[in-house]
């Protein structure tokens, strides 16, 4: 019975050879770790100068518009109720990339030039606004109705209840929700590559195109979003324990 | 102190009172009794609007809001800050602390400055013998501590008027006394007080008079020892032999 060798002997190991000699000869280390040194900066750069800031814009931005959003939906206000209701509904219905396209190639067409990175803080901040006026409003459904009786029945009026009493335990509701939209919105501003907006894909996309090394330099863009999606969820859980403290482990009671 | 003309509230179809009149005087404790579903909580709520009545007028210390016309927030919330209230379920601020509780009403209504509501709140805190829990959060006080807080956050605003709402129904046997004792307190003090309550030594020691009140309407009204010893009408004697 003849033994079938797959061993990386020098003498036989004819795949793994052949392997070897296109992905790990000494030249090829060394070309991988010339590109890692030269594009590691620029992806740090898009990261730091676009991806970061787009992300944060985008969710304060966001953020106040779900608010106002999530308000609007639990008004008594038929025409409120009704336009909150239409802009979730558009927007959640239509994909973002669709909705970035519409915004930066799609107005010029009737006059409204938006460079890239406003772009795509619009389509971002009106992406999130949606979604989270969700959550927001989910949060603020969730506050039992004695604690608005309780500020009332102190004389405040609905919209001191609300900042005072009903808001602020709605916030801590939403922080892991928000938190998840957070990190999902981080990694959803690579689609800003596609508007050129020059954030850590975009110059993935440019080294790779010059040295086509896709799967390199792609997995290296994929671990600048993954490094900053860990430092984020570090962040989330510290915010959590910190909210929770005057609620007890048990959440509201 | 109180004056209520032909209070009338009704949930959809359900008239759930039906044009009442009561009057209570200045320093007067009012104990309002009565079988579940019979209207008692809703004419309490009634009184600070947290029930917007259909019809009727009430008027509390010389300011009078007018249900048979259309009222607006402003005049309720303005009126609502006579009456204090106390919730059977406490409803107490979970984010704040007792002294939280206690002065968020005084800055954000009133707009008092933080140290006298400091102030006040210490004062109201220790007249509730709270004094060593002013700093805790409502998860860490027990049901009794707890609505004595929120008696505290209700006196801060200097109600004339203090409306209890079975304040002692979701508190254990043992921790029902602590709260009565400081209501009794607030009575001895002077305080026009209404009082839902299913405690009827309460009633009888603290009360200068007893409504029945079922189906919608007050049955029987009189001094504590004549309801009780004494009852005329046939459905108020059948609800205290129910309670033997």
């Amino acid at each position: 019975m003849k033994t079938v060798r797959y061993k990386r002997s020098p003498k036989n190991g004819s795949v793994m050879m052949y392997l070897n000699s296109i992905a790990l000869s000494p030249e090829r280390i060394q070309r991988l770790q010339e590109i890692a040194s030269t594009s590691i900066g620029p992806l740090i750069e898009g990261a730091i100068k676009f991806t970061i800031p787009l992300a944060i814009i985008a969710f304060i931005i966001g953020l106040t518009i779900a608010i106002f959003t999530a308000l609007a939906r639990i008004s008594s206000s038929k025409v409120l109720r009704g336009i909150a209701r239409v802009y979730v509904s558009i927007i959640r219905g239509t994909p973002l990339l669709v909705q970035l396209f519409i915004i930066f190639y799609g107005l010029p067409t009737i006059g409204i030039v938006i460079d890239p990175f406003p772009s795509a803080v619009i389509g971002f901040s009106l992406n999130v606004g949606a979604y989270a006026s969700e959550i927001i409003r989910a949060a603020i459904l969730s506050i039992p109705k004695g604690q608005w009786e309780a500020a009332y029945s102190i004389g405040m009026n609905y919209s001191q209840a609300l900042r005072k009493i009903v808001l602020p335990q709605a916030a801590r509701v939403s922080v892991p929700p928000l938190s998840n939209s957070f990190i999902g919105l981080v990694k959803d501003t690579s689609l800003a590559a596609t508007i050129l907006v020059a954030e850590t894909f975009r110059r993935a996309q440019e080294i790779a195109s010059m040295n086509y090394e896709f799967l390199f330099v792609y997995t290296m863009a994929a671990l600048v979003y993954w490094v900053i999606c860990f430092i984020l969820s570090i962040i989330q859980g510290r915010v959590e324990k910190r909210l929770d403290r005057s609620v007890g482990k048990g959440g509201i009671s | 102190m109180i004056t209520i003309e032909g209070l009338q509230k009704s949930f959809g179809s359900l008239e759930v009172i039906k044009n009442v009149d009561l009057e209570i005087g200045q320093g007067k404790v009012v104990v309002i009794i009565g079988p579940s579903g019979s209207g008692k909580s809703t004419l309490l709520r009634c009184l600070n609007v947290l029930e917007t009545p259909n019809a009727g007028k009430i008027l509390i210390d010389g300011k009078q809001l007018d249900f048979n016309k259309s009222v607006s927030k402003k005049s309720i919330s303005t009126f609502r800050r006579l009456t204090g209230m106390v919730f059977q379920s406490y409803n107490l601020f979970p984010h704040l602390t007792a002294t939280g509780n206690v002065t968020e009403g005084l800055k954000t209504v009133k707009g008092v400055s933080k140290e006298d509501a400091q102030h006040k709140a210490d004062q109201l805190l220790d007249k509730v013998g709270l004094t060593a829990h002013k700093d805790k959060y409502p998860y860490q006080l027990s049901g009794g501590q707890q609505q004595r807080v929120a008696i505290a956050r209700a006196l801060a605003m200097d109600p004339k008027v203090m409306l209890f709402d079975e304040p002692t129904s979701a508190l254990d046997p043992e921790l029902v006394n602590e709260v009565l004792h400081v209501m009794k307190d607030l009575a001895h003090e002077g305080m026009t007080m209404a009082v839902v309550t299913h405690e009827m030594k309460f009633a009888r020691e603290v009360a200068d008079e007893v409504i029945f009140i079922d189906g919608g309407v007050i049955v029987e009204r009189g001094a504590p020892s004549q309801i009780f010893t004494n009852p005329q009408h046939e459905r108020t004697k059948k609800f205290f032999s129910l309670l033997q």
